[in-house]
């Protein structure tokens, strides 16, 4: 049973994360979901302290907040000091996330966080951390909980959404032009991403999270040249690591999150050889055959 | 030399805008008049880029202001469509043909409408018009850069307004598909649409519009064809640039266009 939450909750998560990253990596934005997932963590510390718990709304919108803050801050170095987006991105973050890690040392003594988990995180232990109704039944692991209110959320925002994120992702000019905010539908996104996560924050850690967002769309990018069929390959991709990665942990008895997203690297390593499209293999071998044809003397 | 129009659709009022605190357009105020295939000319770096986005709203403007269908432009967004140049998209982005010209029926549909097989059944009429209904469900990035442009002339088209702002929709495409996308805008035009076209190219110019705006960082001219198209006026706005222009302008005085090559 362990393993089925685990690898459920893991599937989650990914999905959550994966279909979000797809509109990042379109917007070229995937390092802006980096820095959003690192920012996030002076939001939650403040908010521990003010609410003394782990698992509370406060904290995910207070790391909401501080991932639109951040979002805000790139822009604004960017666009107002004319820094480099890249350079923006590295300075926001870092000096946010480097707030966190003196937050977090300065308080150990009230906070029950670490630096550990808020980078690692540690999924093993989510079939461990039940929620035992106030009747005193077991109702299952509290993240599994977490990770399908996540991913129901985030499914509402793109559905509700589709139009504009998909408008603003392709064509940023156009759509301001017919009435749509641009700046407002990008809040809304890393406001999302924000959330998500700080949802995945325990199972899968701050850098894991990085990668769930970027490594299952990049692969899918690969595999398609259709939006929604890059969006559902993407969840597919979700579902396979998180069992893969699993299994693979197991066997290695190794971390469960670093082996998913091993399995992540080694899916898109093989996407990129043998992807119909855009496969260098495939590429190779009918550029071949093409040389060979125009090689063949004419008879 | 500044004419205006008699049934103006759209009105620049003293329109100052920078970048970066460096002003790129200086107290441009004209009228531009209803039904006419308008060309924006100037040289590079002139802002006639700067000046469509301007209108768009794209920009922030300096001081001044646009109005179109004499009201401010959020009051007649529907009425309004703009093309950008080709080159600010990803044509890698995994769409197709179709779904790129639905895009134009987006401002028509509320937040939670998803597009009716009415909007479906408009976009491929678009494409029809563009000679692109054999691309339908073909990956934008396996387009040529007529076709790219064909595409977005098609998306313009579903917005159904009355007035186009577009942004060197003549650009890298081939002569076939100038031809095409000219006969579009006459045909727009004829039908009583105002369509203004940000433009590079002096010979074709003569040939192709009806209303001529000369700019160069200011307003040189505006008014129509035969009284702004002129030597005198290309003088003005191109400035030193004479090399260019001396055969141009012997062609523009005679008022024919021979040199340009048909497919």
């Amino acid at each position: 049973m362990d393993a089925v939450y685990i690898i459920l909750t893991s599937s989650l998560f990914a999905i959550s994360c994966g279909l979000l990253g797809c509109f990042l990596i379109l917007r070229k934005m995937a390092m802006v979901g980096d820095a959003i997932s690192h920012a996030v963590l002076p939001g939650i510390v403040i908010a521990f302290l003010i609410t003394g718990t782990r698992d509370s709304f406060e904290m995910i919108i207070g790391a909401a907040l501080l991932g639109i803050l951040c979002t805000f801050l790139i822009e604004f170095f960017n666009k107002k000091a004319k820094l480099q987006t890249d350079a923006a991105i590295g300075v926001t973050f870092t000096s946010l996330f480097a707030l966190g890690v003196i937050l977090i040392s300065v308080f150990a003594g009230q906070v029950d966080l670490d630096q550990e988990c808020v980078l690692y995180g540690e999924i093993a232990y989510v079939p461990i951390d039940l929620w035992i109704s106030d009747s005193g039944q077991n109702m299952g692991p509290k993240a599994l909980y977490v990770s399908a209110l996540t991913l129901i959320v985030n499914i509402l925002f793109i559905r509700v959404g589709f139009k504009q994120l998909y408008l603003t992702t392709f064509d940023p000019a156009f759509a301001a032009t017919t009435g749509i905010s641009v700046a407002l539908w990008n809040y809304l996104l890393m406001g999302s991403v924000s959330m998500t996560t700080v949802a995945a924050f325990d199972s899968v850690g701050a850098i894991l999270v990085v990668a769930l967002l970027v490594a299952p769309p990049a692969t899918a990018y690969l595999l398609t040249d259709n939006f929604k069929k890059m969006m559902l390959i993407t969840c597919g991709i979700a579902i396979i690591i998180s069992i893969l990665g699993y299994y693979l942990a197991v066997l290695l008895d190794g971390s469960i999150a670093g082996a998913v997203v091993t399995v992540a690297g080694i899916l898109f390593g093989l996407a990129y050889l043998f992807s119909p499209s855009s496969g260098i293999l495939l590429k190779r071998i009918n550029q071949k055959k093409e040389a060979e044809k125009l090689a063949m003397p004419k008879v | 030399m500044k004419i205006e129009a008699k049934n103006p659709v759209v009105e620049f009022h003293d329109l100052t805008v920078s970048y970066h605190k460096k002003p790129v357009l200086w107290n441009i105020d004209m009228t531009l008049p209803q039904g006419a295939l308008i060309g924006i000319i100037g040289p590079n770096g002139a802002g006639k880029s700067t000046l469509i986005k301007a209108a768009m709203g794209l920009l922030p403007l300096g001081s001044g202001y646009v109005r179109m269908f004499d009201e401010a432009l959020d009051k007649v967004r529907h009425k309004v469509s703009y093309v950008p140049q080709r080159e600010t998209v990803d044509w890698d982005f995994p769409t197709s043909v179709l779904d790129v010209v639905m895009m134009g029926r987006y401002s028509k549909l509320g937040l939670l409408t998803r597009p009716r097989k009415a909007d479906k059944e408009m976009a491929m009429n678009c494409l029809r018009k563009v000679g692109m209904e054999a691309y339908t469900d073909r990956q934008i990035s396996q387009l040529s850069g007529g076709q790219q442009q064909r595409v977005f002339l098609a998306r313009a088209l579903a917005q159904e307004a009355d007035l186009y702002f577009m942004d060197e929709p003549f650009a890298g495409v081939d002569a076939a598909t100038e031809a095409a996308i000219l006969a579009i805008m006459q045909e727009m035009t004829a039908n009583g649409k105002t369509v203004i076209v940000v433009h590079h190219d002096l010979q074709s110019a003569a040939e192709f519009f009806d209303w001529i705006v000369l700019l160069n960082m200011r307003l040189v001219a505006s008014g129509p064809i035969d009284k702004v198209f002129n030597n005198d006026m290309l003088q003005e706005t191109y400035g030193g640039k004479l090399t260019v222009l001396a055969e141009v302008g012997e062609l523009v005085r005679k008022r024919q266009m021979p040199s340009r090559e048909k497919y």
